[in-house]
Formats: structure tokens, C-alpha cells, sequence
């Protein structure tokens, strides 16, 4: 989710000053060092109050040095990240740092780019917090120093820090423990200074190593589905059908005899079976009878709404783009390609299934456990179900297996659900809600599905000199809390995000959208808009360069004047990849594809083979990305080669379709992820930049399915125009 | 039902279905939370345990089956298989979530105690069944060459 533009207006804080958030030092509970974040607004007692509680960094009298962690980790290395940011301006030595997630506070822990929420998405975790975490780790090293210079009676100037050890030029040394006492009583340094690019020892460091792996290797990380508390139950929901149909009534006595089963609720949800273990629920939910009220519910199949779709697609739009005369300037053209593009829903399907824990004392308290990507969300919600103010709700975040968006979930499906269920168990015991894979690959929360027309012009010469753009789709948006920022004029931004600002100079320019009511809830999907935008933008310039007799890079790049940092990783990519140089095994076919989402450009060059059978393989993906200054190179790519593999698997056969409203698709076998065998060999090339990072987790991840189209295009002369491939007999 | 497991290299006795999963009994029942949930039909391998040196689907397999038999999960997976998979796994920072990793370790280890110098091709044939949904694939397959490399020398 881009969220990055829209809550621009709101920020808090920008990149540039950074330091507007204030750092109030005091001695912890184990007289260590707490470095606290306080907030320009609240009142200096309330802030040295909030700060004594709410530490951004700690470090120990064992020389310990914890970073708090105000984003979710759900693979993207953020976590790791944060830290690293703290670590190199202290000097820390890594070993020694460890992270620890914030509780939920929106005003200290915000995402600086989202106004006053604590979040984690649009790819902005290290964006966001670039300047901040290195600010606190840089007052932190000057206090340290501050302290052993006095302790040793020396100038500070005469005192360094190397990997954790203090020394001074008269040859005493320390660790960080023995200081942290007296830097506690030293005050903080308003405008501390930050190193130069060229200081830096981990950030930009391709042998930098995450903190997390270790424990992902023993069992030992701990997420929300496996969370023990004593006495805790276990509770799945049955729920609809299809979408919005309600409970009429239901039986519970079968469920209630499976052994183990100790409650069956209702809640707005379904019917919550509740047991001593997941099994037992399961195997309860198994033995319910439901009788469904479909009066409400949407019970159109995926041809009714595509038939819906493709109609409207033929009809003006709202305008997102206005070009001053479109159907002047496509009857100007010497030739026009046209083309109608079909999108399916697409479920996020994380590795860990959908959960959340919540401990309910009805009246006094509600602790959370889940996943948190939205932790100021995920507790307003609790509190509002629960009917305790938000203060007596403690969100506990916990690592995640996997999200791709499907944890940023305005309404908190999973947060609200557990607490209903606490709620309807008047707190008898801690309820650990687990989705099954088949709720979770029917249970919604879809990337909308869409229907693109596309119509571009060439004049004779070979320049594009019309583009009209018509999106058909649901709002991501419209409905929630994020409608108020993300719609404006009837526009959801995330419905055209990608398509608005082209890096080609496409001559009249328009982009219309039909924003089209589906009862079939919709979210956020790793990339958003651009995972439709970039596919239909990228194979439309395929088909003009080909139109043109042109060369797909030299055609892109000589449309590319006004937009240097797109030209230059196109260049970088066929550059490494040899483009145009490369004698190709038989079958092999070469495609590219160039786009910018989330602040950062990609261009990635696939080698596609296609089989006589029919079967094809993505062998080799050479890409390069400018995500400004590479916090941490190996992540950088690691989330290149991950987003790269989550966009294929997509593209070439998952789809959600619905029969009568119900959907089809229930388990890994009908939506099958990307296996090991499909996983190209991808290569990361990352541009060398002094700009403020960009985002990583998200950007890899629209450019694969366009460069892998035109691959077959490029072999075949093969349109794709619906998607996945699997639906054209390639698989 | 009383059921006697060897878990670990210790003898635990449960009071369960012959029916349940092993998956729900080392999870729910001794807390061994290592060995993941992720469909629940042995589609994905996140659940992959050891049972007699085997790797096996432990949410399809039933504890009436694997009654006596010896059973190892990540957690008291101590192998020189293990160890240098942990190791290149560390190294090469494979984990993204992190998610899967348990049951590609335990399947990465059956593979190379079988097969200790394994190509590209054996590692398809015997990982195609452990999805990873952040693709971290291509470091689980460096992951399994390098650890083939520590266990040779």
C-alpha cells in the first residue's frame, strides 16, 4: 500500500529535519541507559513520563544494547534493519544488539510517512524510520562518550568508539556497560551528528547479517501460533459460504460431543467452536450444522462479473489522467494497439495462517498477540469489540509468518474475531483464534480483481502519442478508516496506483476508473496497484515497440528523457544482462519490464523457456533496483529474489474465482504456491545511491510477470492478456 | 487413549485420539511449537518431522501409527546434517519470515544424509514439496550446497 503519498500531508516528521521527534535519556530499572522517544506537542513532564516507559534504545550494565522495534517483521528483515540503523551510528558491536517489538503507541512508535499510526506497509519501514533510528543511536554514542570522558578526565574529542569498546587516545578502554550509569545523568545531545555515507561499517555492508535467522533455524522464534498461555483455548469459525450471508440458525450438539470441545459461539463472524486444542476445534467444526442466510450475500460467479467488468470497460470513467483530447490525438496516430487485460483475485496465502490471541478480563484488561502490521489499528479495534478504552489493550507483536498485506487489515479481521470470541466467552479463558488454510484461502481479503482496456497510439516515427487507460475494479479502500486519505475525488489511489505518473513520454495521457461494488472483502496484495498497472503498462510497450520495429529497451529508453532514475536501471539491467548480445539456448526467449512503485525502480530481464509441451520454466531474472541508500545490501536482495518468486507463482496459476459466490479455490493444490523447481536463478544489481532509502519488500515484486509476458511474446508472439498463464494451457 | 511417543530421545506418554495428528500432538500437547502448521494436508512440508531418520508430513501422520517409533522435531534435531544446515542457513541469512524453515530443514537433512553431494535437480526432486510463500528459495538451495560443503570436510 502506498501510503507513503497519501499521508504525506499528515507527516509528522520528514526525511530531511528527522530530528523533530525529541530523545529524553533516564536511568532504567536496571540502571542502565534508556534512550526514550518523546514527541514535539505533549507537555516536557508528560514527555519525560512517557519517555521513562517507552525507550527507543537500552542498553544494559551487561553491554546488551536493545533497539525497539516499531514495525512488524514478517520476513522483510526490518526488524534486523531498525537495528542495524541504531548499531552503526553507536558503533555497537552486533553481536551484542538485539530488538524488541514496541507496544502499541501511536504517537511515539508512529510510522513517520503515515501521520499518527503505528504501521508497518507501503514498503516504508526503513524509509521512514532512516533518520530517527540513526538519531537515536547517534545521542547514544554521545552520551557514552560524554560519560567516559569524564570518567577518565579527558576531552571527548579524545574518545572513540570501535564494536562496542570505548577507548581513549590515552589508552583506557571500556565497554558500554560500565558507562551507562553516569550517561543516563548526562544530558541528551539535541542535534547529535550522524555519520557521513563514507563512515558507515554495517549500513551498506554486503556481508551484514540479520539477527533472526539463528532462531529461525532451532524452532526457537516464537510466533503468534505458538503462543502457550496457560489455560488457553482454541477457536476456528465457521463462516459463510459466500460472502454476507449470515447465520441463520445452527446445531451444536454434534460439535459439542467431539472430545475436547468445550464452548460453540456465535459470533458476528460465524460460529466460533472453541476447544482444549486446535484439532479438537477443528475436528467440532467439522460436526456443525449451519443453515446460511444468503439473502445478503453476494452470489455472482466470476464470469457475471467479468461480463459486468468488460462492459464498463467500454464506458467512460472517472478520470485519474485527463488528456486535453484523447480521441484527437488516437485518430492523429499512424497506428493503434489495443488491448483488453483480466486480473483475478488473488489470495496472500502467508505460510503461517491467519491467528491472533486475546486474554480478555471483561472489564479490567485485553492482551493481544498476533502479528501486529498495524498495531494502532489492530487496538482500536480490540477495545471498540471489547468495550474497554484502548489503554487497557496491550498489543504483544509478534513476529509473522509471512503477510504480504494480508495482516494490514483496516478492519483488523483476525484482531476482532479472537477478541469476539473472548468477548462471548466472558474472558473464561486466553482464546488463540487459527484460520485453516481453506478459510484462509476462501476467506477473502483478496487482491481485487480487475479489467484493464488499454489503447496507445504510434505516429510514424515511432513515438507513442496517445494513451488511454480505463481501469475497472473494486476500492481497496472505500468503506474503511484509510477511505478519508486514500479516495479523493471518487479516485482510490491504490486502483490506479502505478498507471498515473508514466516513466514514458506517451504523448495525450488518460486514465479513467469504474470503481465497481463487490461483496467480496479486498485488501492490499505485496505491490498493490502495480501488480495490474505494471503488467498492462510493461506488455503494452512490447507490442508498440514490436509495432515499431523497434528494440523493447531502445524503444523504452527513448521514451525515458524525464525519467533518469527509471532509464537508468533499464540500462543497468541490460547492461548486466547482456540484452541484445546473448545467444539464448532454443526455447530460451528474453523479456523486460521496468517500473517504479514504492519510491524505488526495478527493471528485471527474464530468460523464459518454453517447452514443446507446453510447460515452461523462468530460468534466469537479471534485475536491478535503485532503492537510494541499501541499508542492507544481502536484504535488498533477498527481497528482490522473494518478490520476484511471490509475483511468478501468482502469475503463472493461482486465481481466486467464485461459483454462485462461493469460491473455488480451497487448499494448496488449487492454489499452488511457487515451488522450488519454478524458482528462476534471480540476480540482484543494486544502483549506488546517496538518496534516502526507498522501499525493498514490495518493488520486485510487479516488474516479474510483464518481463516474463513479453518473454513469450518476444518467443511466440503470444498476447497474454488474462491472467495466470496457467489458463493458456502454459504451465 | 494412553499413547507412548519417543520424542526427542525422550519417552512421553499422552492421553489421545490414535487419530490425531502428530502435527497437533507435538504442538498443542508437549509443546513443541518448532514444527509448523501451514495446510494441514501435506501440501506445504512446514510440518516435516523426522520419524525414524524419515522426514514425514507430521499433520498426516497419525499418533497411532507412530506409536514406539522415534520421533525428531527441530528441536532436538542435533545431527551433523543439522548443525551444517544451521549453519549455511545462518550464514546465508536464508530465513525471510522464517516460517517454513523448520520442515526444510528436516527435509533438507533427509535429503543430503541420502544423498551428500546433491545437484540442483536431486534438490528439486526432494524440496518441491516444502513451500516457502516468501520464495527464499534460491538460498535454501545455496543453503543445502553449502552445508553439503561444510559436512565434506
Amino acid at each position: 500500500m502506498n501510503m507513503l503519498q497519501y499521508f504525506k500531508s499528515k507527516q509528522t516528521a520528514d526525511l530531511d529535519e528527522g530530528r523533530r521527534f525529541f530523545l529524553k535519556a533516564t536511568g532504567g530499572v536496571t540502571a542502565g541507559l534508556v534512550l526514550g522517544i518523546t514527541v514535539p506537542g505533549i507537555s516536557s513532564v508528560k514527555a519525560a513520563e512517557n519517555a521513562s516507559f517507552t525507550p527507543f534504545i537500552r542498553i544494559a550494565p551487561d553491554n546488551t544494547v536493545t533497539v525497539i522495534i516499531k514495525h512488524l517483521d514478517k520476513g522483510q528483515g526490518t526488524f534486523s534493519g531498525l537495528a542495524t540503523l541504531v548499531a552503526d551510528e553507536l558503533d555497537a558491536n552486533w553481536a551484542d544488539v538485539q530488538g524488541e517489538y514496541a507496544p502499541a503507541d501511536a504517537k511515539l512508535y508512529n510510522n513517520l510517512f503515515f501521520g499518527e499510526m503505528q504501521a508497518t506497509g507501503g514498503s516504508t519501514g526503513i524509509a521512514n524510520s532512516f533518520m530517527q533510528y540513526r538519531t537515536a543511536g547517534a545521542a547514544a554514542k554521545s552520551m557514552l562518550i560524554s560519560a567516559a570522558a569524564k570518567k577518565w578526565n579527558v576531552a571527548p574529542s579524545d574518545v572513540t568508539i570501535d564494536k562496542g569498546v570505548i577507548t581513549s587516545k590515552s589508552g583506557k578502554s571500556g565497554k558500554f556497560g560500565e558507562f551507562v550509569a553516569l550517561a543516563s545523568t548526562l544530558p541528551v545531545p539535541e542535534k547529535p551528528v550522524l555519520k557521513s555515507a563514507e563512515e558507515f561499517k554495517l549500513i551498506g555492508n554486503p556481508a551484514h547479517r540479520r539477527l533472526d535467522s539463528a532462531a529461525k533455524t532451532t524452532g526457537q522464534m516464537n510466533f503468534t501460533q505458538d503462543v502457550q498461555l496457560p489455560g488457553m483455548l482454541v477457536a476456528v469459525v465457521a463462516r459463510s459460504p459466500c460472502f454476507g450471508a449470515t447465520v441463520k440458525s445452527f446445531d451444536s450438539s454434534a460439535a459439542m460431543k467431539v472430545t475436547g470441545v468445550t464452548n460453540v459461539v456465535q459470533i458476528p463472524q460465524g460460529v466460533a467452536v472453541v476447544a482444549k486444542g486446535t484439532w479438537a476445534a477443528l475436528k467440532g467444526r467439522e460436526a456443525l450444522e449451519i443453515d446460511w442466510d444468503r439473502s445478503k450475500a453476494e452470489v455472482r460467479s466470476t464470469s457475471d462479473l467479468l461480463a459486468e467488468y468488460r462492459e464498463l470497460s467500454d464506458k467512460p470513467g472517472l478520470s485519474a489522467t485527463k488528456a486535453n483530447d484523447i480521441e484527437g490525438a488516437l485518430s492523429s496516430a499512424d497506428k493503434i494497439i489495443e488491448a483488453t487485460y483480466e486480473f483475478p483475485y488473488l489470495a496472500h496465502a502467508p505460510m503461517e495462517p491467519i491467528n491472533a490471541i486475546a486474554d480478555l478480563k471483561p472489564g479490567k484488561s485485553l492482551d493481544v498477540w498476533t502479528g501486529s502490521q498495524m498495531q494502532t489499528v489492530d487496538q482500536f479495534v480490540a477495545a471498540s469489540v471489547s468495550g474497554l478504552p484502548t489503554d487497557r489493550v496491550k498489543i504483544h507483536t509478534k513476529f509473522a509468518g509471512g503477510s504480504f498485506g494480508r495482516r494490514a487489515n483496516p478492519t483488523s479481521d483476525m484482531v476482532n474475531e479472537a477478541v469476539n470470541v473472548a468477548v462471548a466467552l466472558k474472558g473464561k479463558a486466553p482464546i488463540k483464534l487459527v484460520w485453516s488454510r481453506e478459510d484462509d484461502i476462501q476467506g477473502g481479503y483478496y487482491r481485487p480483481m480487475y479489467v484493464h482496456k488499454l489503447k496507445a497510439g504510434l505516429d510514424d516515427k515511432g513515438n507513442i502519442v496517445a494513451w488511454h487507460h480505463r481501469i475497472v475494479g473494486q476500492s481497496i479502500v472505500q468503506g474503511t478508516s484509510f477511505e478519508a486519505f486514500m479516495v479523493k475525488d471518487g479516485i482510490d489511489a491504490t486502483s490506479v496506483e502505478g498507471a498515473v505518473e508514466l516513466p514514458y513520454a506517451v504523448g495525450e495521457h488518460q486514465l479513467e476508473l469504474h470503481t465497481v461494488k463487490v461483496g467480496v472483502p479486498v485488501l492490499w496484495w505485496r505491490s498493490v496497484g502495480s501488480t495490474h498497472t505494471a503488467y498492462v503498462i510493461e506488455t503494452m510497450m512490447d507490442r508498440l515497440a514490436k509495432a515499431a520495429g523497434q528494440d523493447p529497451v531502445a524503444f523504452r529508453l527513448a521514451k525515458m528523457k524525464n525519467s533518469p532514475r527509471e532509464a537508468a536501471v533499464l540500462k543497468l539491467a541490460a547492461e548486466k544482462a547482456n540484452w541484445g548480445n546473448t545467444k539464448l539456448s532454443e526455447n530460451v526467449h528474453r523479456g523486460v519490464a521496468v517500473h517504479k512503485s514504492f519510491g524505488s525502480y526495478v527493471a528485471q530481464i527474464a530468460d523464459v523457456r518454453l517447452n514443446a509441451d507446453g510447460t515452461m520454466k523462468v530460468e534466469n531474472v537479471v534485475c536491478a533496483i535503485d532503492c537510494g541508500i541499501a541499508v542492507t545490501p544481502d536484504q535488498v536482495a533477498a527481497q528482490i529474489e522473494g518478490g520476484i518468486g511471490y509475483g511468478l507463482g501468482a502469475v503463472m496459476r493461482n486465481k481466486i474465482t467464485l461459483n454462485e459466490g462461493e469460491v473455488e479455490q480451497s487448499q494448496f493444490f488449487d492454489y499452488e504456491p511457487l515451488r522450488m523447481s519454478d524458482m528462476p536463478h534471480v540476480e540482484t544489481h543494486i544502483v549506488a545511491s546517496s538518496a534516502a532509502p526507498s522501499g525493498v519488500g514490495e518493488p520486485g515484486t510487479p516488474v516479474i510477470a510483464p518481463a516474463v509476458a513479453n518473454a513469450i511474446f518476444d518467443g511466440t508472439g503470444r498476447e497474454i492478456d488474462s491472467l495466470p498463464f496457467s489458463q493458456h494451457g502454459l504451465v | 487413549m494412553s499413547i507412548t511417543l519417543k520424542v526427542n530421545g525422550e519417552t512421553k506418554t499422552l492421553d489421545a485420539d490414535p487419530e490425531m495428528p502428530l502435527l497437533w500432538a507435538l504442538r498443542d500437547e508437549l509443546n513443541l511449537t518448532g514444527t509448523k502448521f501451514g495446510c494441514g494436508v501435506a501440501l506445504c512440508g512446514a510440518c516435516t518431522v523426522h520419524v525414524d531418520g524419515a522426514a514425514v508430513r507430521s499433520c498426516q501422520t497419525f499418533l497411532g501409527d507412530v506409536e514406539g517409533a522415534s520421533i525428531t522435531t527441530i528441536e532436538g534435531f542435533e545431527s551433523k546434517e543439522a548443525k551444517a544446515l544451521r549453519q549455511a542457513w545462518v550464514e546465508l541469512d536464508v530465513p525471510q519470515c522464517g516460517y517454513c524453515q523448520s520442515g526444510q530443514i528436516m527435509q533438507a537433512a533427509d535429503l543430503l544424509t541420502s544423498t551428500p553431494k546433491p545437484s540442483d535437480q536431486d534438490i528439486n526432486e526432494a524440496m518441491d514439496g516444502n513451500a516457502c510463500r516468501c520464495a527464499s528459495y534460491q538460498r535454501i538451495r545455496a543453503g543445502i550446497h553449502r552445508a553439503a560443503e561444510i559436512l565434506e570436510v
